[in-house]
């Protein structure tokens, strides 16, 4: 397996360099664009050619996992994959795909920077944008889901839930995915209503498994609480293992979900996306979902993954700071995505320095909400510090010692998942055509009923 | 499957089709959709092109006016709007330079504005004030100051 180890390395330099050539770019303020970089504001072609090398090395690891992963099934006939590994494979199989809408729209826009092509069309590009830009969230909500599913049970001393139904929910948000990226375009112009209906379906079929998961978590918990004890109603609930980092930080994760996915339904409702579009709630709603249910998550793993790379242990007194840590963030986040959410609701725009329109009245209400969304803000940034410094605790100074990899196993007696489960090959069919069904009729006409493009124009 | 993951996901299906129900009803029964015109322009052209050649307020029927609207960054063209309450008001949209965002703080007036297409979205002021009108899309070095205002009287 050394050459997969290898290409994961030049997909890390790749995406390394990706990433120096599009900050130089910003910071030389060659390319204020945001990460969406809507034509036709155009940045230098370097930020573009970064963007291009950052996709290659991601292809690099797609391909080194889809490698591994065809190694495990030949060396294991008739078995079914290893939850975390079938995990990977749903995350990677997404990330190239999502990939695809992004990498021509950004070899489109190469020569149109440069010169050589006088016009873009925008909304091809901001289509392509956000048929990458909305897989890419789910992309990290996977990743946190494969820690929910598969490690929190672990922890708390449970079993994983049934595993035909966790490999259908991977499934299900892969095959869905992509589609999605038309709700972040529920107010353009351009696209008919019934296209945008189409839409709300295709946004609300990608709830589904996600509301699967909630029911499957909870399931985990109620029967680990109980075997340890826990009666009644909710008395499972004290059993679990409040005050482990590991499990802290995740399940905190998992509650904010709750009202991440709901707000989520929101934003996808049409009527109510023209209320909140492009206002401060956005950025509440992905405070919530990035912030909370994701990074959380990936502040729980770091407890035992970086001990665990590292050959340490996490002692007592690192759990207890990881547990303020966690109390810290949570805290900051409430304050911050509530006031978000709020402001947001009276019309408080997103992507906007400070300022109150000529002291207008309406403007001035939102202030006190920017308020509490400072000190929000400055508890985050003491939560990170405290982060950064556990991590590199962890990494380099903690005792020596063995740490294990949770990974839950399944219940007594369980069935395995049925091997139909591993037919990537035909979730990939499936994948297309629903990207078909959902991209051909408006990407045609964009093109055909184009109106003249528009050229590179840089306003800042 | 359990009894209960049935249950859970017939409801949870069950739940999304009557969200379905909903936004279908009020998009094509109550023609209460999001903004979605389709007409197409030339986005270099825009100043040369009817109606943006002459932007402003124009009456269209009893208490019914249409505002033709150009953005580009960082201003409205016409600023500083006056209506009279209870208007129904269509505003016609185009940019001249790169994608804006139009919002009037207060109302559900929020549409994208995209170099090549003309946007349209009505909406009836029933109470007196003065509205924020602002771009929420972020447009360059000025867009914090990319505002005016709409007065009902
Ligand atoms: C962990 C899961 C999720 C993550 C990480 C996430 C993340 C995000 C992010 C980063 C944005 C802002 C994008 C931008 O820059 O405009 C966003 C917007 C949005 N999200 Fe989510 N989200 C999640 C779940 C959901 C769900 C479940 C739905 C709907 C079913 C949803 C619907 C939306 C919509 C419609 C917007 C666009 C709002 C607008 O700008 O008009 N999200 N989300
Ligand atoms: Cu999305
Ligand atoms: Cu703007």
């Amino acid at each position: 397996m050394f050459n997969v180890r290898k290409l994961a390395w030049v997909g890390f330099a790749f995406m390394l360099t990706g990433t120096a050539l599009v900050a130089v770019m910003i910071i030389l303020n060659e390319a204020s664009v945001l990460y969406t970089f809507y034509p036709p504001l155009a940045a230098h072609p370097f930020f573009y050619v970064g963007l291009v090398l950052l996709v290659l090395g991601i292809w690099a690891c797609c391909f080194g996992v889809f490698i591994n992963y065809s190694h495990w099934r030949k060396a294991h006939r008739g078995q079914p994959t290893p939850l975390l590994a079938f995990f990977a494979m749903g995350v990677f199989v997404l990330w190239f795909f999502a990939s695809i809408g992004i990498t021509i729209e950004v070899l489109t826009l190469i020569p149109w920077s440069m010169g050589l092509v006088e016009t873009t069309n925008v909304m091809v590009g901001r289509t392509l944008f956000w048929w990458f830009g909305h897989s890419l969230v789910n992309i990290w909500y996977l990743v946190a889901a494969s820690v929910w599913y598969v490690v929190v049970p672990k922890l708390i001393g449970g079993r994983h839930f049934n595993e035909k139904l966790i490999k259908l929910v991977v499934i299900l948000l892969v095959i869905l995915n992509i589609p999605g990226g038309f709700h972040h375009q529920i107010v353009d112009p351009g696209i008919s209503l019934s296209i945008k209906y189409l839409h709300v379906f295709m946004s609300l079929a990608i709830a589904v498994p996600s509301l699967m998961t909630a029911f499957a978590m909870f399931a985990v918990f109620e029967r680990a609480g109980r075997r340890l004890g826990g009666k009644g109603l909710l008395g499972w609930l004290k059993k679990l293992p409040w005050g482990d980092v590991r499990f802290l930080a995740p399940m905190i994760a998992m509650i904010a979900f709750i009202p991440g996915g709901a707000g989520g339904i929101v934003n996808t409702s049409n009527q109510l996306n023209q209320v909140i579009h492009n206002t401060l709630w956005v950025v509440g709603h992905f405070h919530v979902t990035v912030g909370m249910s994701v990074v959380m998550t990936f502040f729980g793993i770091c407890y035992w993954l970086v001990p665990y790379l590292a050959k340490r242990r996490l002692t007592a007194k690192m759990n207890r700071l990881g547990v303020i840590q966690t109390i810290i963030w949570t805290v900051g986040m409430v304050l911050m995505a509530g006031s978000q959410h709020a402001a947001g609701l009276l019309g408080d725009p997103r992507r906007t320095s400070f300022t109150t329109y000529g002291d207008h009245s309406t403007a001035l209400s939102w202030i006190p909400y920017e308020y509490v969304m400072g000190m929000g803000a400055v508890l985050l940034l003491i939560g990170v510090l405290i982060q950064v410094y556990a991590v590199f605790h962890m990494m380099f100074f903690a005792p020596k010692g063995e740490t294990e990899f949770p990974v839950a196993e399944a219940e007594d007696g369980a069935a395995p998942a049925p091997m139909w489960t591993e037919r990537w090959g035909l979730w990939i069919v499936l994948l297309l055509m629903v990207v078909a069904m959902a991209y051909v009729v408006p990407i045609m006409d964009f093109i055909l009923n184009a109106p003249p493009g528009s050229p590179p124009i840089k306003t800042w | 499957m359990h009894r209960l993951e049935e249950i859970w996901i017939t409801l949870s299906v069950g739940l999304l089709l009557v969200f379905m129900l909903i936004i279908g009803y009020q998009t094509f029964a109550l023609g209460m959709g999001p903004p979605s015109h389709k007409e197409t322009i030339d986005p270099q052209e825009v100043d040369e092109t009817e109606p943006f050649d002459d932007p402003g307020v124009k009456e269209t029927g009893d208490n019914e006016y249409e505002i033709v609207m150009t953005m580009q960054a960082f201003q409205f063209t016409p600023g500083d709007i006056e209506i009279p309450a209870g208007a129904e008001v269509t505003f016609t949209l185009a940019t001249k330079d790169v994608t804006h965002g139009f919002q009037v703080a207060g109302t559900n007036i929020n549409a994208m504005v995209m170099p090549g297409h003309v946007q349209k979205i009505t909406h009836t002021f029933d109470e007196p004030g003065e509205f924020l009108i602002l771009c929420n899309e972020y447009c360059g070095i000025g867009h914090q100051m990319m505002s005016t205002t709409i007065t009902v009287t």
